[in-house]
């Protein structure tokens, strides 16, 4: 079993504080889902996991199976079995989906010991096939004029590829059609298992509709006001944030108002 | 002929190497007028790249000998990669000064194709080559750099494909240099007459490190009515040349003219690349890829001139500059009065790699015509922190991120290029370069 512990995070953008101690703990097998409405520090969190170059850790720590995740390169917290599934993945040109997806495989390799061209063909359509993409897009140019649901669906090829032990899904729902959303989620069930634990930010409970999370938090202000089961997204379903920042005393939940 | 200098060059050194190649009077005298006017011809000059302080004219040698050779077999092993011997029946090579290997298919030959060295083409197809050796394309008295190419050419290759055919298989010709004393004084011409095509790739390779030579090169490709020529390079040349390269085109009505240049020189270096689109309906495409390092400094200047109407116009160069190199990307889409209809675009972007790297990038439109169009695009900027840091979230190194970013950047114009096995040594040498 594998443990990523974040341990009261501070992270400013610009010289501007936007995490104000965030505390969570993830294992292998099991899904946390982060909730909360817009601008409460949700994205920020997964882009400081991942190491963003515009977000600055302030204090606080992420240690992964004990190792300091924040000493880190950002490949170097890839290798060592996180990634991160982007909001706003970058279009590259001119670098296919397949050389770029086959460098990332072998960047975990040692030397010498390269996946095989055939072996990764086989095991790239299948997962194609799996998340019910057009093979040509193996061939495209990184994310170069992809729709908003195909960016979604390669995040999740590259996860499926990858085989991380910690996944982190930041607003994966955002912008899918509701088919798009089922496939997106049967790749991440896929996933589910002994070797791999999962941080799914979203702020519509709709996608826990298809992945069950087995905990569930809610961010305000910077930080993780409110933590508990799946029936935790149930609630906030049926009757939303109010009552959250009613039981608080919170008025405004966005970054930079205070309690 | 050895001489220490240009200077030491005189009328009479050049009329005894012109008739020791048994070279026709008009071209005898074609560069003893050359070399007359050599002292008030005003040198070219490049928007916003100072040339007054290099050195075009010195050399150790006029022309050095070099081995023949006799099969492809006996190539050395940089220049046989380039070519797929047993594939490649329409290759042309030339050992520094010396014409070392030529074949040209039966088929080809029996369809009236020429395809042989320079002093073979004037001996032997005198008429065809005066028709239209610096006539149509580049004029012998344009500037002192022109003239001083015609007074002391010593090399090149001539192609001609007659009305009506269609050259299937690339035609491919490789410039070796790997004698630092040798200057190369080269000229492709190439004529496609009408309704002819042929894709060409002309590659010049230097596989030593340093060189003390000059470099001065003029290509000029005829692409005649209703002609495509396609027409690649890849050049590499040491450092320590002194590089003047200019490679022209001329379209007649309904042609097409692509250029699909890889400029990896390692010498400090002034590109010339102009395309004048004379016939109605013609078109002419360029794409260009550029790597400086080290202290290189480069201009490219592009120019699509558009005479004929419904011309159609297009340059896309792409640079990356590293270590402290620098560069200037001039392109100008010309449209002369009279030209209706016609269309001039380009885009020029520039990826410096490191702080006192260099690009410069100006586009400029000149437009004498009012039923037009014309459009630019222009760039010059880092790699991107945010493509790096999405790469670098999968694991791939930062050098390796910094690699696939670079070649995604100059792929366009890589994949355009015809041959396989140059469009892998450009891959390699951009590797090298930006490494």
């Amino acid at each position: 079993m594998s443990t990523l512990v974040i341990k009261d995070l501070h992270v400013a953008i610009d010289g501007k504080e936007i995490l104000k101690g965030v505390n969570l703990t993830i294992n292998t097998n099991e899904i946390h889902a982060v909730m909360g409405p817009n601008g409460t520090g949700k994205s920020t969190l997964a882009s400081a996991i991942m190491g963003h170059p515009k977000y600055e850790v302030t204090s606080g720590s992420v240690e992964l199976d004990g190792e300091d995740v924040l000493a880190m390169e950002v490949d170097e917290r890839a290798q060592a079995g996180l990634f991160l599934a982007m909001q706003y993945p970058s279009e590259i040109t001119g670098v296919t989906n397949a050389d770029f997806l086959r460098s990332a495989i072998n960047s975990r390799r040692p030397e010498g010991e390269e996946i095989s061209l055939m072996k990764f063909i086989r095991e790239l359509d299948s997962k194609m096939e799996f998340l019910e993409m057009d093979l040509d897009m193996a061939q495209r140019y990184l994310n170069e004029g992809f729709s908003g649901g195909e960016k979604k669906r390669n995040e999740i090829l590259q996860l499926m590829m990858l085989q991380p032990k910690f996944a982190i899904l930041d607003e994966i729902d955002s912008g899918l059609d509701i088919d798009a959303l089922k496939v997106v989620s049967k790749g991440i069930n896929e996933m589910r298992g002994e070797g791999f634990g999962s941080l799914v930010i979203t702020h519509y409970q709709r996608l826990l509709n298809y992945i069950t999370p087995d905990y569930v938090h809610v961010m305000m202000q910077g930080r993780v006001v409110k933590s508990g089961g799946p029936e935790l997204a149930h609630k906030l379903e049926a009757q939303g944030y109010d009552w959250i920042k009613e039981e608080l005393g919170i008025e405004d939940e966005t970054v930079g108002q205070e309690a | 002929m050895t001489v220490e200098t240009k200077l030491a060059l005189t009328e009479q050194d050049i009329r005894s190497f012109s008739e020791g190649n048994q070279e026709p009077s008009w071209m005898t005298d074609l560069r003893l007028k050359a070399f007359g006017e050599l002292e008030t011809l005003p040198m070219p000059t490049p928007d916003k790249t100072k040339i007054t302080n290099w050195n075009f004219t010195e050399f150790p040698t006029h022309t050095v000998e070099s081995n023949a050779f006799s099969s492809l077999d006996e190539l050395p092993e940089e220049v046989k990669v380039l070519v797929h011997a047993e594939e490649q029946k329409n290759i042309y090579i030339q050992h520094n000064n010396t014409p070392a290997f030529v074949s040209l298919s039966e088929d080809l030959q029996a369809k009236g194709v020429i395809f042989t060295d320079i002093y073979t083409a004037l001996r032997e197809h005198s008429d065809l080559v005066q028709k239209y050796f610096m006539t149509d394309g580049v004029k012998v008295n344009e500037h002192k750099l022109t003239a001083l190419h015609a007074a002391l050419l010593n090399g090149g290759v001539f192609v001609y494909v007659p009305k009506n055919v269609v050259v299937e298989e690339p035609i491919q010709v490789i410039y070796l240099h790997d004698n630092d004393s040798a200057s190369l004084f080269n000229h492709t011409l190439l004529v496609a007459d009408d309704n002819s095509a042929v894709t060409y790739v002309e590659n010049y390779l230097s596989t030593v490190e340093k060189t003390t030579g000059q470099a001065n090169i003029i290509s000029e490709v005829i692409v005649k009515d209703n002609a495509k020529v396609t027409f690649g390079t890849v050049d590499v040349l040491a450092e320590g040349f002194t590089t003047y390269v200019n490679r022209r085109g001329v379209t007649g009505r309904d042609a097409v003219l692509e250029w699909a240049l890889g400029m990896m020189n390692d010498s400090n270096t002034i590109s010339e690349n102009v395309t004048h689109l004379v016939g109605d309906n013609s078109e002419g495409h360029v794409k260009m890829v550029v790597v400086g390092r080290g202290k290189q400094k480069q201009n490219f200047t592009t120019k699509v001139i558009h005479w004929g109407k419904h011309t159609e116009g297009q340059i896309l160069k792409h640079g990356v500059m590293k270590d402290e190199a620098s560069s200037i990307f001039n392109g100008i889409g010309k449209i002369e009065f009279g030209a209706t209809k016609s269309n001039a675009e380009q885009t020029s972007r520039v990826l410096m790699l490191s702080e006192k790297a260099r690009g410069d990038a100006n586009p400029i439109l000149l437009i004498d015509e009012d039923d037009v169009t014309a459009g630019h695009a222009a760039s010059v900027g880092r790699v991107d922190p945010l493509q790096l840091y999405y790469l670098m979230s999968r694991g791939i190194s930062q050098q390796e991120a910094e690699r696939l970013v670079i070649h995604g950047f100059l792929a366009p114009v890589v994949n355009e290029l015809p041959i396989e096995g140059v469009k892998k040594q450009l891959t390699e040498v951009i590797e090298r370069k930006v490494r």
